[in-house]
This record gives C-alpha cells, sequence and structure tokens, in this order.
C-alpha cells in the first residue's frame, strides 16, 4: 500500500504516475488541479465549522456558559445551521452602496486567504506549493487582505463601516511591521526563505527553543502583531460592537458577511501556520536531545497532527486572549506599535543577528 | 519552481466567493419594500454624505507604514545573507538601523506618533 501517513510523498506520485498513465499530460495536469482545489476547498469549509464552534465553546467556557447546546450532540451542528440560515438570506444592498466595489470585496479577503492557505505546508509530501520565497509570498499576500476590508467598507457608504474600514487600515498596516520584522528574526538564523528549508534546519529542535531569548521575544511579537493584524482579541476596534455596530462589514447579510467572517477564520489558521513553521518546527515532532526513548514515542505521532495540533494550539492561545483582555483604545493601540515593538523588534533583529554571526545557536 | 498553482488558489478562492454568492442569489427569498435598502444607522436617515474627507492621523500613519514597509523589503535579502556574509552585513544593518532610529526619533519628536 503507497499509503503512509508518515510521508504522503508516495501517495501523491502515485496519484501522479496513476493519472499520467490512463491520461494525456494536459488532462492529468487538470484533474490534479481539480483535486488539489477540492481539496482546498473542503480544508476552508471544515475549518470554518470547526473554528467558528471551537470560538464559541471557548467563549462559553471563559465566561463560564454551556455555549451552543440544542442544535446536534453538545450543539456541534450548530454552525452547519447557521451557514444554512446565511445562505437562505435575502442578499442586500443598500441603495447608495457603489454596487461594484460592495461585491468585489469579499471576493478580494477570500481570495487573498486561499493564496496563503496553499502555501503552507500541511505534512512531509503533503505540501502543494514550495516556493523558494515561500515566507515572503505568504507575508505579501496576507497583506492583501486589507485592500478587501477597505474597499468593502468604502463602498457600503456607511458611516460606520467607513470608520471601521479606516480604523482597520491603520491597524493592519501599522501591525503588519512587526509581523514580518519577528518573521526576518527567525529567516536570520534560517539563511532561507523557503518554506521547507526553514522546517529542515529545525530537525535538531525548534527556533523558539534553539534560538536564545531573541527568538522568545520574536514569537510574543510576532503573536501580539499577529493578532492585531486579524482585527482579534483585544485589537479587534475596527468592527467594536459597541461603538461601531459591526465596523467595516455593517451593510453586508447573507453569504457576503459569511465571507468575511469565514476569511478572518481562515487567516487566523494562516497566521498560526506561519507561527508554527517559524518557531515551533512546523510538522517536526517535538524532540529533547538526541536518540532517547521519548524522541521514539513523538516520532510514533504523524506529522500531520504535528502540525494541525501546533496551528490548534496557538488558535487556543489566540482565542484565550480574545476573551480575556479588554479592547484597546485607537490611539494605545498605535502607540503599542510605534512606541513599542517597532524599536524593540528592531533591537531584536540586530540582537539576533549578533547571536547568528557569533554562532551562538544550537 | 511551481508557481502555476499561485494561479489554482486564485481560482478557487473565486470559485468559491461567485459559487456561494450565486447560490445564495438562487435559493434565497426576496421582497422590496420601501426602507429595505436604506443605509443603517440606528433607525433614523442618514445625514450628509459618507464619502468625505477623513482624519489626517491616519494618513500620517500609513506614510509611516510606507518608509518602514520599504525598509522591510530591504532587510529581507539581508536576513537570508546574514550567516553568509557576517560581520560586514551586521555592520551595515547597524548604520542603516542607526539612520533608520533616527527617523523614527524624528517623526517621535514631531509628535506624529501621537493621537490626538
Amino acid at each position: 500500500m503507497v499509503f503512509n501517513i508518515y510521508d504522503f510523498t508516495g501517495l501523491t506520485e502515485w496519484i501522479h504516475e496513476g493519472l499520467s498513465r490512463s491520461l494525456s499530460p494536459g488532462l492529468t495536469l487538470v484533474v490534479e488541479w481539480a483535486l488539489i482545489g477540492a481539496g482546498l476547498l473542503t480544508l476552508v469549509a471544515l475549518l470554518g465549522l470547526v473554528l467558528i464552534y471551537l470560538e464559541r465553546k471557548v467563549s462559553a467556557v471563559i465566561q463560564q456558559r454551556m455555549g451552543p447546546m440544542r442544535v446536534g450532540p453538545w450543539g456541534m451542528t450548530q454552525t452547519v445551521a447557521d451557514v444554512l440560515k446565511l445562505l437562505l438570506k435575502e442578499p442586500l444592498m443598500t441603495r447608495n452602496a457603489d454596487k461594484f466595489l460592495f461585491n468585489l470585496a469579499p471576493f478580494i479577503v477570500m481570495t487573498a486567504s486561499f493564496l496563503a492557505l496553499g502555501a503552507l505546508p500541511f505534512a512531509l509530501g503533503l505540501h502543494i506549493m514550495d516556493l523558494n520565497i515561500g515566507i515572503l509570498y505568504i507575508t505579501a499576500i496576507t497583506s492583501l487582505g486589507v485592500i478587501g476590508i477597505l474597499l468593502g467598507g468604502w463602498a457600503s457608504n456607511n458611516k460606520f463601516s467607513l470608520i471601521g474600514a479606516i480604523r482597520s487600515g491603520a491597524q493592519i498596516i501599522s501591525y503588519e511591521l512587526s509581523v514580518s520584522l519577528a518573521i526576518l528574526s527567525i529567516v536570520v538564523l534560517t539563511g532561507s526563505l523557503q518554506i521547507s528549508e526553514i522546517i529542515n534546519t529545525q530537525q535538531n529542535g525548534w527556533w523558539l527553543f534553539k534560538g536564545h531569548i531573541p527568538a522568545l521575544i520574536a514569537f510574543v511579537i510576532f503573536l501580539i502583531a499577529g493578532i492585531a493584524e486579524l482585527n482579534r482579541g483585544p485589537f479587534d476596534l475596527p468592527e467594536a460592537e459597541s461603538e461601531l455596530t459591526a465596523g467595516f462589514h455593517t451593510e453586508y447579510s447573507g453569504f457576503k458577511f459569511a465571507f468575511f467572517f469565514l476569511a478572518e477564520f481562515i487567516n487566523m489558521f494562516i497566521l498560526a501556520g506561519v507561527g508554527a513553521i517559524l518557531f515551533l518546527g512546523g510538522w517536526l515532532p517535538l524532540h529533547f536531545g538526541i536518540d532517547n526513548s521519548f524522541n521514539h514515542v513523538m516520532d510514533f505521532i504523524p506529522p500531520i497532527f504535528w502540525f494541525f495540533g501546533k496551528i490548534f494550539a496557538l488558535i487556543l492561545l489566540m482565542m484565550w486572549f480574545k476573551w480575556t483582555f479588554p479592547r484597546l483604545r485607537i490611539d494605545q493601540l498605535l502607540k503599542l506599535e510605534w512606541k513599542y515593538l517597532l524599536p524593540l523588534n528592531l533591537l531584536n533583529i540586530l540582537l539576533m543577528a549578533f547571536i547568528a554571526m557569533q554562532g551562538w545557536y544550537f | 519552481m511551481n508557481a502555476d498553482y499561485i494561479l489554482l488558489f486564485f481560482l478557487t478562492g473565486i470559485l468559491m466567493v461567485a459559487g456561494g454568492m450565486i447560490m445564495a442569489y438562487m435559493i434565497s427569498p426576496k421582497s422590496e419594500n420601501k426602507q429595505k435598502r436604506e443605509t443603517y444607522e440606528s433607525g433614523i436617515p442618514t445625514i450628509g454624505k459618507t464619502w468625505v474627507q477623513f482624519k489626517v492621523g491616519y494618513y500620517l500613519f500609513a506614510i509611516l507604514f510606507l518608509i518602514f514597509d520599504v525598509e522591510t523589503v530591504f532587510i529581507f535579502p539581508w536576513a537570508v545573507a546574514m550567516k553568509k556574509v557576517g560581520m560586514t552585513a551586521f555592520v551595515e544593518i547597524l548604520i542603516f538601523f542607526v539612520i533608520l532610529g533616527i527617523g523614527l526619533l524624528y517623526a517621535w519628536k514631531k509628535n506624529a506618533l501621537e493621537w490626538e
């Protein structure tokens, strides 16, 4: 049997050979693309269902509630019911809205999420696109989403939307700097932007442990700035319910709203994925020392579970932040970025470069 | 490199949104009344235009972002080559960061980072 949960290379090659034996090269490509596309769509749909359910249950636990309990066992099919409800809602657009841009915005937000999601390595051999500039590609693509948000807010022709969109724009572009600089401080150590190589440099330990204090600082900055870039948690002032109804998507309803919502959760997944790749060794298992029984037990767990486990650990951490901390004001938000995180980040990169130069990492 | 997959991801994203929107359009009920398409503003009609000139503070931060984002783009190739080049690269980035730091300090002293 070619299927091996520890290494998907055999499986993908088997599919490729089987297809090219019976089909022409052009048709093989089409079928393969269709398979990958269907896989991505399934992943996005499943992630949406799981993450929204998780968010509700986590917030319920933190606030000592039960959360959804009525639809299905422990309310597990609540999200499915909600998706159906959104699908059956009338697609509304206000009379004054800019019709073309209003409809374009969900496309941009969702497509940006898809473009970044495809570059993640899910397991050994289960990596759709391994560019030699992988990390740069992900940073570039994830910053496209803000255009969709700005467009949506502007085209709605609603004051709440406009304020939300402009706030969101200022916030996302500010915190993008810190995210990229935190990523760069790990790139200094890896010496490569290719995702598979970054993971391979962590065979003998994750960068979070190997990179001394600067890696730890970079990880903390990455998490804070990443959450802010997602418009989440304590930084959700673009959609602050108590002042802006729903921020940039006030006028969106039905399925268009669902896409904004889904893109937010997919972006959270992508951010956690990038964090897992850079700091927590991607799909590599946790190892301590060389060749002991602990490492063998860890090796027994397949890479795909490691990767998703790390991602969901980071996502739970983000949800914990969101439901614990009070929301910041816009002046506090910009102060945090420009007066604390950015100078700290620049110093941190210098420190990291010094350590890399002296060879003080393991 | 297999960069053609970017096109595939792009198409998948478009397909998902277009499919969802068309499906929602086809199966959802439709009705029309006078107030349905009004702009939402807590139940009262909105006053004045929405597409107005906005607070300048946001644009200041956008300009600052532009400076530092270009700088980040410069650091990317440096970070990749850092370990190979060694001391020279370290000194160079030190000078670069000092110049940048002066820029940030200048903006700070000019109160460009304040929010009023």
